[in-house]
C-alpha cells in the first residue's frame, strides 16, 4: 500500500449536530485514488451523515474538506457532482416515472440546440448500462416497472455516467441478488484499476473482506480505527464497531419441533398472479420457519398474501386446522387468526413517522384497549410501558415523534406494536435490514423467546446467517415456488446457496430482468 | 421489447385521449344537421381551444405534482385586461397583446414565487391568489364591456386560407413554441422528475425550484393566452367569478381525461389538449341531442364525475392492495 | 436502559404543548391584535355585544370548518362544500313546506342529504381511490346541477321551518345565540372524537401514512368514507342554520364559505398534508377569519378590494407561520 501518496480527498475535524444529538464529532477521513475504502460502523455511528456531507446533501457544522489539496464546500448534490463526486445512495434516487436512460442522464443529458437529444441519450445509456454490468436492462423501460435489484444497478450506472473521480456506494448491494453482487464487484474492481477512489459502506462483512483495500471504523460519530483490509479478524472488527466485548450474536439453535400436532398455520396450493406458484407448507406452534432463496423470488409476496394484502390469491389457508379467509390486515390480526406482519419498509409501512412513540405503539392494538371505540388511556399506558421494557426501546419520551428514534429503535417499535396484539403467528419481512449489530442481537433473542412461548414464526431474511441460526426449517423459494426445504443441521450456508441457485444460471438471470 | 412499445407505453394516456376524441367527434359531426363542414369544425375548435389553453396551463403545474386553482381567475383577469388594451392601431394592439401575455406570465410567477420560495401548499395558495386576481379583474371591469381590435379577433377566430380554423393553428403554434421546447429542455425534465419523486429529484441534483417556478410561470402565460382568445371571441371583458371557477374546474377535468396523473410526473400537454376537446365535445353532443338547457349543468357534472371515476378501472388491475397508497 | 415513562409532573406540560403548539398561539395572538386594531377604529369592537355577534357569525363557518378540518387531517380536501351547504339549506326548506311532518323532518333531512353526498365523496376517495380534490370538485358540480334542476334556476321560494330559525337565531341561554351553542356542542364532540377514540386516532394515522395504518389492520377505507360523510353532514347542517338565519335558502349561498373554511383550518395550524393539527387551532382560525371579514366590511371596502385584501392577508398569514416543511428539508 502506497501510504505516502497524497490523498485525493481529505476531510478533517468534521462535526455535525442534529437537534441535541452529535451525529459526527471531529471526524476525519482520507481517500486515495485507485483504492476501495470501506467504512464500517453500527447504525447511528455517523456513516450516513459522513456520506451526505461528502455528497453535498447536508452541510457540516464545522471542519473542512480538501479535494486535490484545495479546500472545497458543496452547497448541493449538484455541486459535489460537478467536483467529481458521485454517490449511490441507500435510499434510491431514481425517478420512477422517467425512463432508465432519462434517469441515468438526469443531471447532464446530451443536448442538441439546447434541447435534450433522446436518441443520443439512448445510445449513451446502453454503453453506461453495459459498463455497470447491467446490459440486460432496456434504457427505455420506465424505472417504475423495474424490480428493486435492477433499480439498484441503474443507480450505479447513473453514478458512473457522471464520470466521477470518487464513487460512494452506501449499502449499494443490499437489494441485489448474489449474481448481481458478483457482477457489481467486478465492475468496482475495474473502476479501481481505472484509478477511481471508491468509498464503500456495507453491513456485510464478507463483502468488505472480498473487496476493500482500506477500512475505517466509525463509532459514535468518530473514526476510531483505520487499517489495511485483512489485518484484523471479524471479531476484532466487530469489537471496534460496538466498543464492547463481542459475544456470539445468535442465541443457541432451537430444538427440533415434533410434527404430529395440528399446525397453527397451514398453507395448501397458494398461488397468486405469476409470482407465487402452488406453495404449500405448515408452521407448528413454537417453530421458526425461514424463507430463503435469492431476493425477489416471491418471499415478500408470500408474506403479503398470507396477511390478506394481495388480491386474487388462490389456495387454502388453515389456522389450527380450520379453513379461514383473510381479506386484509384487519382480518389477519383478529384474535381467531392472530397474525402479525413486520413489514419490509419500517419508514413507510411500519410506522407513522411524525406521530409519537406512544401513538405508534398502541395503534395496532387499539381495539384491545378501547371500549365502544373509546380508548382506555390507563390500559394504554400500562401496555406501552410493558412493551418498552420488554424490548428495551430507547426514547427520551413517549410523546417524542418516532422519527427521532434510531433505526434499530424504530424497528423495535414496529415489532412491539405487533406484540401488543399478542399474535400467535408472526410474519417477518427482512426485519434486520439496515439495523446495527446490537439491535440485531436483541431481536434474535426476542425471536427465540417468542417461539419458546408458542408463537409460530415465518421469517424472511436476505442474510443467510440469520436463516441458519434462527430457523427450525427453511423453505427455499425460486421464481415463486418452494424448490427445497432444509431442516435442522441441514440448514447450512452451502445448502442455502446451492439450492437457491440450483435451477441454473440462465433462469436466474431471467427472473430479475425487465421482462 | 421493441423501442416503440416502450414509447407507446410512455404515451398511453395521450393516445387514449386522442382516440376518445376521434370517436366522440365522429358521433358529433354525423349527428350534426350541417354534417362535417369547415364551419362546424371552426366553431368546435374555437370553443375547444379556450379550454385547451387553460388545460395546457394546468398540465404544466400538475406534472410537477402541484395544482393551480387560480388559472381560471388568471384567464378572467387577462380577458378583462385585454378588453382595455388590445384595441386601436396595429401598434397599440401589438403592445396590448404583449402586455396581456406579460400580465398572465406575471400572475403565474407570483404563484410560483409564493408556492416555491414561501413554501406554501399550492391548493390554498392558488385559491388565495385566485381571489386576488379576481379582485383585480373586478376593479378593471366592474361591469362587462370593453372592446377589442376586430380585425385581429376575426383573423384569429376565422379560417386560415379558407382551409383550416385559425384558432387551431394558433394552438399548434403555442404547442410548438412553448410546450415542445419545455418538454425537451432540462427544466422540463426536471419538472417531471420533481413531480414523480421530489426526494429522488433532489438527490439527483435536479433544479427543482427552477423547474417548478418555470412551470407555474408558463402556466400563467398559457392561461393569459386563453384569456386573450376569450376576448377575441366575445369582443369584450367580463369579471365573472363563475366563468373563472368553471374554467379551473374544467381544466382539471381535461387534464384527467388527457391522461395526466394528478400525482405528478406523468402525462403530456398534448393529452390535455385532447382531453379539453373531449370535454367540449360532450357539451356539443348535448346540443345536437336537444337536451333541455336546465339539465345541462347536471349532465356536465355527471360526465365530469363519470370521467374521474373512469380512472378507478385501473383498480381492477391492482393485485397488491399496497399499490392503492401510491 | 433509560427511563421511558415521562415523569408524572412533566406529563400535563407535554399534553399542554401538544395542544397549544406555536401556530395555535400565534393565531390567538392575531385575534387579539385584530381586536385591538379594530378598537382603534371603533371602540365598540371590544363590547360583549359585538363579540357575541361575531361568535354567532363565526359559528356557521365553525361548523363547516370542523368537517373540513377532519378531512384535511386525513390529508384530503373537501371542495364540495359550497353546494352541499346550499343543498342542506334548500332541501330542509323544501321539506319544511310539507306540513307538520315536513317541519319535523326538515333539519334531519337536510343534514341527511349532506351525509349522502359526503358518503359518495368518501366512497370515491376510499374505495375508487380518486383524488379527493377531483371527486369533490366533480360532486360539487353535480350537486349544483341538481339544485339548478330543483329550483328551475330561480332563487328558491320555500322558507325555513320554525325549528331551523330557532336553532340559528333563538336563545336557550340568554344572550348566547343558539348557533354558538350548536358550534360549541359540535366542537366538544370533535375534540372528544379526535383525542379519545380509536376513530380519531385512525384519522391522524391515515393522515400520516395510510399505508402504515392499513398494514396495522385499521379499517382505513371505512374511516375515510365516514370522515367525508361527517364533513358532508356538517356542511349541510351549516346550510340548514344559514337558511334558518336568513329565513330561506339561496342560490350560491355556500360559495363564500369554501375558501374561509380551508383558510381557517390552515391558519389554525393544521397541516394541509394531513396528520397534524388540533381543534383548538381551528377554532382560533375560524374566529380570526370572521373578525377579518367583519373589519373589512365595517371599513366599507368594495367587493373587489375585499377579495384582494382577503387573498393577501391569507397568504401573508400563511407565510408567517403556516409553512410546510418540504420533502427536501426533512
Amino acid at each position: 500500500m502506497e501510504a505516502l501518496a497524497t490523498p485525493l480527498f481529505r476531510m478533517e475535524g468534521i462535526s455535525k449536530r442534529y437537534g441535541g444529538v452529535n451525529a459526527l464529532t471531529d471526524a476525519s477521513l482520507a481517500v486515495e485514488a485507485g483504492h476501495i475504502h470501506a467504512i464500517l460502523g453500527e447504525n447511528g455511528a455517523g456513516k450516513s451523515t459522513l456520506i451526505k456531507i461528502i455528497a453535498g446533501v447536508i452541510a457540516a457544522d464545522s471542519g473542512r474538506m480538501m479535494l486535490d489539496e484545495r479546500e472545497v464546500t458543496f452547497a448541493s448534490p449538484a455541486q459535489a457532482s460537478r467536483a467529481g463526486i458521485a454517490c449511490v445512495f441507500q435510499e434510491l434516487s431514481l425517478i420512477p416515472d422517467l425512463t432508465v436512460a432519462d434517469n441515468i442522464f438526469i443531471g447532464d443529458p446530451p443536448r442538441r440546440f439546447g434541447l435534450i437529444d433522446r436518441r443520443a441519450q439512448r445510445r449513451m445509456a446502453d454503453a453506461v448500462l453495459a459498463r455497470a454490468g447491467a446490459a440486460d436492462i432496456h434504457p427505455m423501460a420506465q424505472v417504475r416497472d423495474l424490480p428493486l435489484s435492477r433499480r439498484q444497478l441503474v443507480e450505479i450506472a447513473k453514478a458512473l455516467a457522471r464520470n466521477p473521480r470518487i464513487l460512494i456506494l452506501d449499502e449499494a448491494t443490499s437489494a441485489l441478488t448474489q449474481g448481481d453482487v458478483t457482477k457489481v464487484f467486478d465492475v468496482l474492481k475495474r473502476l479501481r484499476k481505472e484509478g477511481l477512489a471508491l468509498l464503500y459502506i456495507s453491513h456485510r462483512m464478507q463483502e468488505i473482506a472480498k473487496l476493500a483495500d482500506i477500512c475505517t471504523v466509525f463509532r459514535n460519530g468518530r473514526n476510531v480505527a483505520t487499517y489495511e483490509a485483512g489485518t484484523k479478524s471479524d471479531n476484532e472488527v466487530v469489537e471496534l464497531m460496538i466498543g464492547r466485548e463481542y459475544r456470539h450474536v445468535f442465541p443457541p439453535k432451537p430444538a427440533p419441533i415434533p410434527a404430529e400436532r395440528v399446525p397453527v398455520l397451514e398453507v395448501t396450493g397458494l398461488s397468486w398472479s405469476d409470482r407465487l406458484r402452488d406453495i404449500s407448507f405448515s408452521v407448528q406452534a413454537g417453530e421458526v420457519v425461514g424463507l430463503g432463496g435469492l431476493d425477489g423470488q416471491g418471499q415478500r409476496e408470500l408474506l403479503l398474501a398470507l396477511f390478506g394484502v394481495l388480491r386474487g390469491v388462490t389456495g387454502e389457508l388453515r389456522i389450527d386446522g380450520n379453513k379461514v379467509a383473510v381479506a386484509g390486515p384487519g382480518d389477519a390480526k383478529a384474535p381467531q387468526i392472530g397474525m402479525a406482519l413486520i413489514p419490509e419498509d419500517r419508514k413507510t409501512e411500519g410506522l407513522m413517522l411524525p406521530m409519537s412513540v406512544r401513538d405508534n405503539l398502541s395503534f395496532a392494538a387499539l381495539q384491545r384497549i378501547s371500549r365502544a371505540g373509546m380508548i382506555d388511556f390507563a390500559a394504554e399506558r400500562r401496555l406501552i410501558a410493558e412493551m418498552i421494557s420488554l424490548l428495551a426501546i430507547r426514547s427520551s419520551s413517549n410523546d417524542e415523534p418516532v422519527s427521532a428514534l434510531s433505526g434499530g429503535n424504530q424497528q423495535k417499535v414496529v415489532i412491539a406494536k405487533w406484540l401488543m396484539v399478542t399474535p400467535r403467528i408472526i410474519l417477518l419481512n427482512d426485519p434486520t435490514r439496515g439495523i446495527d449489530v446490537g439491535t440485531k442481537q436483541e431481536l434474535y433473542g426476542l425471536l427465540r423467546r417468542l417461539a419458546e412461548s408458542g408463537v409460530a414464526i415465518v421469517f424472511y431474511s436476505t442474510d443467510y446467517d440469520e436463516l441458519i441460526n434462527c430457523c427450525n426449517r427453511v423453505l427455499v423459494l425460486f421464481d415463486g415456488s418452494v424448490i427445497r426445504e432444509l431442516e435442522g443441521d441441514g440448514i447450512t450456508d452451502r445448502a442455502l446457496v446451492a439450492s437457491a441457485l440450483s435451477i441454473g444460471a440462465n433462469d436466474a438471470a431471467k427472473t430479475g430482468g425487465a421482462s | 421489447m421493441k423501442d416503440w412499445r416502450f414509447l407507446i407505453r410512455e404515451q398511453r394516456g395521450t393516445l387514449i385521449a386522442m382516440a376518445l376524441f376521434v370517436v366522440m367527434f365522429t358521433i358529433y359531426v354525423t349527428n350534426h344537421p350541417a354534417g362535417f363542414t369547415l364551419n362546424v369544425v371552426t366553431t368546435a375548435s374555437n370553443k375547444g381551444v379556450l379550454l385547451a389553453f387553460v388545460a395546457m396551463a394546468q398540465t404544466l403545474v400538475v406534472v410537477t405534482a402541484g395544482i393551480d386553482l387560480s388559472l381560471g381567475m388568471i384567464f378572467v383577469l387577462t380577458n378583462c385586461l385585454a378588453s382595455w388594451l388590445v384595441a386601436g392601431s396595429p401598434l397599440e394592439t401589438a403592445f396590448g397583446v404583449v402586455a396581456v401575455l406579460a400580465a398572465g406570465l406575471a400572475c403565474g410567477m407570483v404563484n410560483g414565487l409564493i408556492v416555491i420560495y414561501g413554501r406554501l401548499q399550492p391548493i390554498v395558495t392558488t385559491i388565495a391568489t385566485g381571489a386576488i386576481y379576481f379582485g383585480i379583474a373586478l376593479l378593471l371591469r366592474p361591469v362587462p364591456g370593453g372592446e377589442v381590435n376586430q380585425d385581429l379577433a376575426d383573423a384569429l377566430t376565422g379560417k386560415l386560407f379558407d382551409r383550416v380554423p385559425a384558432s387551431l393553428v394558433a394552438l399548434l403554434a403555442v404547442v410548438l413554441l412553448i410546450w415542445i421546447p419545455f418538454r425537451r429542455s432540462l427544466t422540463g425534465r426536471a419538472a417531471y422528475a420533481t413531480g414523480s419523486s421530489e426526494a429522488a429529484a433532489y438527490m439527483s441534483g435536479v433544479p427543482i425550484r427552477r423547474a417548478r417556478f418555470v412551470a407555474y410561470s408558463l402556466a400563467g402565460l398559457l392561461a393569459g393566452i386563453g384569456g386573450l382568445f376569450l376576448t377575441f371571441f366575445t369582443y369584450s371583458g367580463e369579471a365573472s367569478a363563475a366563468n373563472g371557477n368553471t374554467y379551473t374546474l374544467y381544466s382539471i377535468a381535461a387534464v384527467v381525461l388527457g391522461g395526466v396523473s394528478l400525482f405528478g410526473g406523468v402525462g403530456s400537454a398534448i393529452g390535455a389538449i385532447f382531453g379539453a376537446f373531449v370535454f367540449r365535445t360532450i357539451g356539443d353532443l348535448l346540443f345536437v341531442f336537444d337536451l333541455e338547457p336546465l339539465w345541462q349543468p347536471l349532465f356536465q357534472g355527471m360526465v365530469l364525475l363519470l370521467a374521474v371515476c373512469l380512472g378507478a378501472f385501473r383498480l381492477l388491475q391492482i393485485r397488491n392492495r399496497l399499490d392503492y397508497f401510491g | 436502559m433509560e427511563t421511558n415513562d415521562a415523569q408524572p409532573a412533566a406529563r400535563p406540560l407535554i399534553v399542554l404543548t401538544r395542544w397549544f403548539d406555536p401556530s395555535v398561539a400565534i393565531a390567538f395572538g392575531c385575534i387579539v391584535v385584530l381586536l385591538l386594531l379594530g378598537s382603534l377604529y371603533s371602540p365598540s369592537f371590544l363590547s360583549p355585544e359585538y363579540l357575541l355577534q361575531q361568535l354567532k357569525v363565526a359559528s356557521f363557518l365553525g361548523v363547516i370548518a370542523t368537517g373540513m378540518m377532519l378531512v384535511i387531517l386525513l390529508g384530503q380536501i373537501d371542495l364540495s362544500v359550497p353546494w352541499v351547504v346550499a343543498l342542506g339549506g334548500m332541501m330542509s326548506s323544501a321539506i319544511a313546506a310539507w306540513g307538520p311532518v315536513g317541519e319535523a323532518l326538515a333539519i334531519p333531512f337536510g343534514i341527511g342529504c349532506g351525509i349522502g353526498i359526503g358518503l359518495l365523496n368518501g366512497i370515491g376517495v376510499a374505495y375508487l381511490r380518486i383524488p379527493s380534490m377531483i371527486i369533490t370538485l366533480a360532486m360539487n358540480a353535480v350537486v349544483q346541477g341538481l339544485m339548478v334542476v330543483h329550483t328551475g334556476g330561480f332563487s328558491p321560494q320555500d322558507s325555513a321551518s320554525a325549528a331551523m330559525r330557532f336553532l340559528a337565531t333563538g336563545f336557550i341561554i340568554p344572550n348566547v345565540p343558539n348557533s354558538v351553542l350548536v358550534w360549541a356542542v359540535i366542537g366538544g364532540l370533535t375534540i372528544f372524537v379526535l383525542t379519545r377514540t380509536t376513530f380519531g386516532r385512525a384519522i391522524y394515522a391515515i393522515g400520516n401514512s395510510e399505508r402504515a395504518a392499513y398494514l396495522s389492520g385499521a379499517p382505513t377505507q371505512r374511516v375515510v368514507m365516514a370522515t367525508f360523510a361527517i364533513s358532508g353532514g356538517l356542511s349541510a347542517f351549516a346550510g340548514v342554520l344559514l337558511a334558518g338565519y336568513a329565513s330561506k335558502a339561496a342560490q350560491a349561498m355556500g360559495d363564500p364559505y369554501l375558501l374561509p373554511a380551508i383558510a381557517a383550518v390552515v391558519l389554525g395550524g393544521t397541516s394541509i398534508l394531513g396528520g397534524r393539527g388540533t381543534y383548538l387551532g381551528t377554532v382560533a382560525g375560524v374566529i380570526l377569519i370572521t373578525l377579518l371579514q367583519s373589519i373589512l366590511s365595517v371599513m366599507q371596502i368594495a367587493e373587489a378590494g375585499r377579495q384582494i385584501i382577503y387573498g393577501v392577508v391569507i397568504i401573508a398569514m400563511m407565510l408567517l407561520y403556516g409553512r410546510e416543511r418540504s420533502a427536501s428539508n426533512r
